[in-house]
Formats: structure tokens, C-alpha cells, sequence
């Protein structure tokens, strides 16, 4: 076998698979959401861009939008500054360190689910560690509108911000000692370093940490389908939810695949802004 | 401070969980105390493996997630291997293909993936969760193991054509080999990933016994009014082996969560 004949057929069972499987479902999707498309019923026709337009109208849509959204930048932005937090924890020479070091992955290798699950217990309205200590005993946190989906926040928070501070730890690691050395000899404090040394250097990691945990965060379903399944009264339900409710609790394929595009056009609009905030952070 | 702060941070990630552990081996009458147990007990445990399908549900994601990682590592070690040695035509291409199929949200594929596999039959099989599974393991395993190959100098590569290798055996006999803790990483994560999966697990497997671990647990509270003690003993029967895993291979798992986060 020549070399090129085996170039080729060694990437061909990944190409054909992730062809397959990824990209014709996605290209399906868009076909999909041109059509009225109801499995139970074999009801199967062509529509042209009436679902889209009824996506621009359709209320629930820009709600489940907006609490994506606020999600997406609630979740991260806090993330991002436990993560940064902990990473200088790791960083540094404390002791304690090996500690947090093994403690920071048990969130991150507890499945969603078992997450989510894990907070709900804590959350309950008669027996949770939480709404006791709050004093709030007999509210049910999960089921008040507003609270409930910072409530989802906070489970995001706790499981994924390991993730974050380990991919921040690897940036601080990789700032070369001697420009920290160079600003004690100048006799810098501490802030002034962060501030002008350690901020803008690891900037680049930032933003590469936050494009990925936001493309995460923008898919969330395990967490609000086990904490509230969208609930109360649909204050919590999230593009991915919505999508997930309309294609297989209603069976309605053409409007879920509609809301399923919508979700990803989303994810390139992020996936878009994160590479130039990446660029722009490592100019 | 510093120490104290470590010490706070730590709390923060394993408390909720040392919590869920307690709950499940609290003594069913004392499930409504916050305070400290009169005494440990397995009742909770053992109601869990014994009333609910969990046994059930641990066979069938050690059975997916096991499959799963045999075949991601496979293909992705073919393809890695390719894409660090035999410089495939659109090589970059490839990759940045790979790259944003690992971005998809899986809500987008996922009507479209029942539809074709309710056409092909493949519904409430094996196959149908195993397939997608691992073709979205892919780019990960590729990008670990490509990276794991170009590490490898060239010249052993280069000696193993004189000696008259085909690629394949270079592969087998030398790549592979010197790459096994990139593969050790590739597959931990891949496995991890396929064991705590539940969008596809829920829609693809219909049947009751082929739930998965993370299916069963979400749906434990719809079968019973929320039995608190059962679902802290079978979220801690699911997870510990994980958190041991990574205990254990922790230095492993931290650099391939972190590969390609950092320039270098």
C-alpha cells in the first residue's frame, strides 16, 4: 500500500463517521425546518419558511433565548472569576495546594446528572442543607420564578468551574518566572503585578477558557432538565430544552429541528465571537 | 490566608458531594436530619441495587461507555496517526473539521439522528447510542493522539519505512507504544464522557432495561415520590468510581483537559 493510498484510508473511517453522523444532521436539520414534520402522524410536507416565521413570533422561543443568554453570561462570567481565583490558589506556593489540587477534579468528574441531582437534594424544600441554612425552609427554591434559574446557575458553577481554573492554571504556568522576578526587582506590589504582569499575559487563555465553557453552557440541558425540567412556569426552560420538548414530547420534528438550528446558529455566533476575542487577546 | 482560602476552595468542591455520600448512609428514619448521624447504614444502598433497575443501568454504561472508547480510540489513533505522519490532502482542513464538530451542540443533531435511525432500525439499539458516541469522541481523540504522534521523532518513523514497516505496523509497533499515556488520557476521557452522557441515552434507548446510569438516575424521582435516600446511594455508587479514576490519574486528566487551551 503506498503511503498516500494510506493517508487516505486511515482518516477515512473518522471522516466518514463524523460526515455521517455530524454534519448530515445538522444539513437534515435546516431540510428539516423547512417542512411539517409530525413522525406519529407519517405527516411529511414541505412548508417553505413557515416555521421560521413562526419562530420569529413565537413568544416562548425569545423567552427560552433570553434565559439561554443570561445563563450563558451569568454561568461564565462567575466561573471565570472563581476559576481565576483558584488557579492562583494552585499556582502559588501555599500550602494546601496538593489538597485543592485532588479536590478540584471531584466536581468535575461527578456526572451532570448525579450534579444536579446532588443540588436538587440540597435545595429541597423540607429537608435541603441550603434552604436551611438560609433560613427559607418550606419555599421550594426550584419551583419560584427568577430563583430557580440561578438556582441551575449555581450547579453549573460548581461542577464546571474546576475546568476553568485547571485550563487558567496551565496559562499562569506557562507566564515565563523572569517577568515576575524583573517586576520584584522594580519593586511592584503584588496588585500592580496581577494587574499589569499576570491580567494581560494570561488574557489569551481567558478568552480560549471562556469560548469554551460558554459553547458549553449555550447546550445546557442536563442540569434544568433534572433540577426543574424548565419549570416554574417555563422560567428556567432553555433553547436546548424547548428544542428538546417540541421534537420528542410533542413530536413535532419540523418546528423542534427549527428551534435545534436556531440553537446552533446560536453556538457559531459564539464560537465567531470567541476567535476574535482570542485574537484580539493575544495581539 | 492563602491557606485558608485553599482550604475554603477545596470545601467547595467536595462538600455538596461528601454530603450526597452522607445522605446515603444516613438510616432511612434519620433521612429528614440535617445534623449528625445516630449511625451509618446501608439500607439505602442496598434498596437501591436491589428495588431499582440500577445494577441494570451500570451494566449497560459500563457496556456503552467501554465500547465507546474502544472504538474512539481506534479510528482515532488510524486517523491521528495519518494526519501526524502521512500527510493526508486537506490535513488542516480535517482538523479544523474535527474541531468544530466538537462544538455542535448536540440538541442540533440530535432530531435529525433519530429520524435516520428510526429509518435504519436502529432505535433502542446498542448500536444507534454507540455510533454517535463515538464519532463525537472523535475529534478529542484526534487532536490528543495527533498531537501524542508528532511528539514522537520523526527519525523511528522514518526507520521503520527503511526496515521495510508498512504503515500500519508503524502504527502498531512503534507509535502506538510510545504513545500509551496520550492513549491512557484519550480513553479516560472519552470513557467519562460517554459514562455521564444523557441527551442521546434518553432519546435513542426507549426500553426500560437499556437505560444508562445518568438516564436512570434523572428519571429515579418519576418511578417513586423522591426517594431521597436511594437516589444519594445510586448518585454515589455512579460517581465513585469516577472520582476515584480521576483521583488516580489525576496529573493525566489535567493535561488533556488543558491541551490546546494554552498556545505553546
Amino acid at each position: 500500500m503506498t503511503t498516500r493510498r494510506a493517508a487516505i484510508g486511515f482518516v477515512a473511517p473518522a471522516l466518514l463517521a463524523m460526515a455521517v453522523v455530524a454534519a448530515y444532521p445538522i444539513v437534515a436539520a435546516v431540510w428539516l425546518s423547512l417542512h411539517r414534520e409530525i413522525l406519529v402522524f407519517r405527516d411529511h410536507r414541505f412548508v417553505g419558511f413557515a416555521n421560521w416565521s413562526f419562530l420569529l413570533r413565537d413568544g416562548r422561543f425569545w423567552a427560552a433565548l433570553g434565559h439561554t443568554t443570561y445563563f450563558v453570561l451569568v454561568a461564565v462570567a462567575v466561573e471565570l472569576v472563581l476559576g481565576l481565583a483558584f488557579a492562583m490558589l494552585l499556582h502559588g506556593r501555599a500550602r494546601g495546594r496538593g489538597m485543592l489540587r485532588a479536590a478540584v477534579l471531584v466536581p468535575w468528574a461527578v456526572p451532570t446528572v448525579v450534579s444536579a441531582k446532588l443540588w436538587a437534594w440540597l435545595y429541597d424544600p423540607n429537608h435541603g442543607l441550603i434552604t436551611h441554612l438560609l433560613g427559607v425552609r418550606e419555599v421550594n427554591l426550584l419551583g419560584t420564578p427568577v430563583i430557580a434559574l440561578h438556582a441551575a446557575i449555581v450547579v453549573d458553577v460548581w461542577k464546571t468551574t474546576p475546568f476553568v481554573a485547571l485550563v487558567l492554571l496551565a496559562g499562569l504556568q506557562s507566564i515565563p518566572e523572569d517577568v515576575y522576578r524583573a517586576a520584584r526587582v522594580d519593586g511592584a506590589a503584588p496588585f500592580q503585578t496581577f494587574r499589569a504582569i499576570t491580567l494581560p499575559l494570561l488574557l489569551p487563555t481567558v478568552a480560549v477558557a471562556a469560548t469554551f465553557r460558554a459553547l458549553d453552557a449555550v447546550r445546557v440541558f442536563d442540569a434544568i432538565f433534572v433540577l426543574t425540567d424548565g419549570g416554574p412556569a417555563n422560567t428556567t426552560e432553555t433553547l436546548s430544552i424547548y428544542a428538546y420538548k417540541t421534537m420528542l414530547r410533542l413530536g413535532d420534528f419540523g418546528y423542534g429541528a427549527t428551534l435545534s438550528v436556531a440553537t446552533f446558529l446560536v453556538a457559531l455566533v459564539i464560537a465567531g465571537l470567541g476567535i476574535s476575542a482570542q485574537r484580539r487577546a493575544s495581539r | 490566608m492563602r491557606r485558608l482560602l485553599a482550604l475554603l476552595s477545596a470545601f467547595f468542591c467536595v462538600a455538596p458531594f461528601l454530603w450526597l455520600a452522607l445522605t446515603a448512609l444516613r438510616p432511612p428514619e434519620e433521612l429528614t436530619r440535617l445534623g449528625v448521624p445516630s449511625r451509618l447504614s446501608v439500607s439505602s444502598f442496598v434498596s437501591a441495587l436491589r428495588d431499582q433497575p440500577l445494577p441494570r443501568a451500570l451494566l449497560n454504561g459500563l457496556l456503552v461507555s467501554a465500547c465507546t472508547t474502544v472504538f474512539a480510540v481506534a479510528i482515532g489513533s488510524l486517523a491521528a496517526f495519518s494526519l501526524a505522519r502521512l500527510r493526508p490532502p486537506g490535513r488542516d482542513a480535517i482538523l479544523a473539521g474535527a474541531l468544530s464538530v466538537s462544538m455542535f451542540p448536540p440538541i442540533a443533531t440530535v432530531g435529525p439522528l433519530y429520524v435516520l435511525l428510526r429509518a435504519l432500525g436502529l432505535l433502542d439499539h446498542w448500536a444507534g447510542l454507540i455510533i454517535p458516541y463515538t464519532t463525537f469522541s472523535l475529534p478529542l481523540a484526534m487532536f490528543l493522539l495527533t498531537r501524542a504522534f508528532e511528539d514522537i521523532p520523526e527519525e523511528l518513523w522514518r526507520a521503520a519505512r527503511v526496515d521495510g514497516c508498512s504503515p500500519l505496523q508503524a502504527l502498531w509497533r512503534v507509535h502506538l507504544p510510545l504513545a500509551a499515556p496520550a492513549i491512557a488520557t484519550t480513553a479516560l476521557l472519552v470513557f467519562i464522557a460517554a459514562w455521564n452522557e444523557l441527551l442521546y441515552a434518553l432519546t435513542f434507548l426507549s426500553s426500560p432495561e437499556r437505560r444508562t446510569v445518568p438516564v436512570a438516575i434523572a428519571l429515579f424521582s418519576s418511578e417513586h415520590a423522591e426517594p431521597w435516600g436511594e437516589i444519594a446511594a445510586a448518585s454515589t455508587i455512579a460517581t465513585l468510581p469516577l472520582v476515584v479514576l480521576a483521583l488516580i490519574f489525576q496529573k493525566r486528566i489535567v493535561t488533556g483537559l488543558t491541551a490546546g487551551a494554552v498556545k505553546g
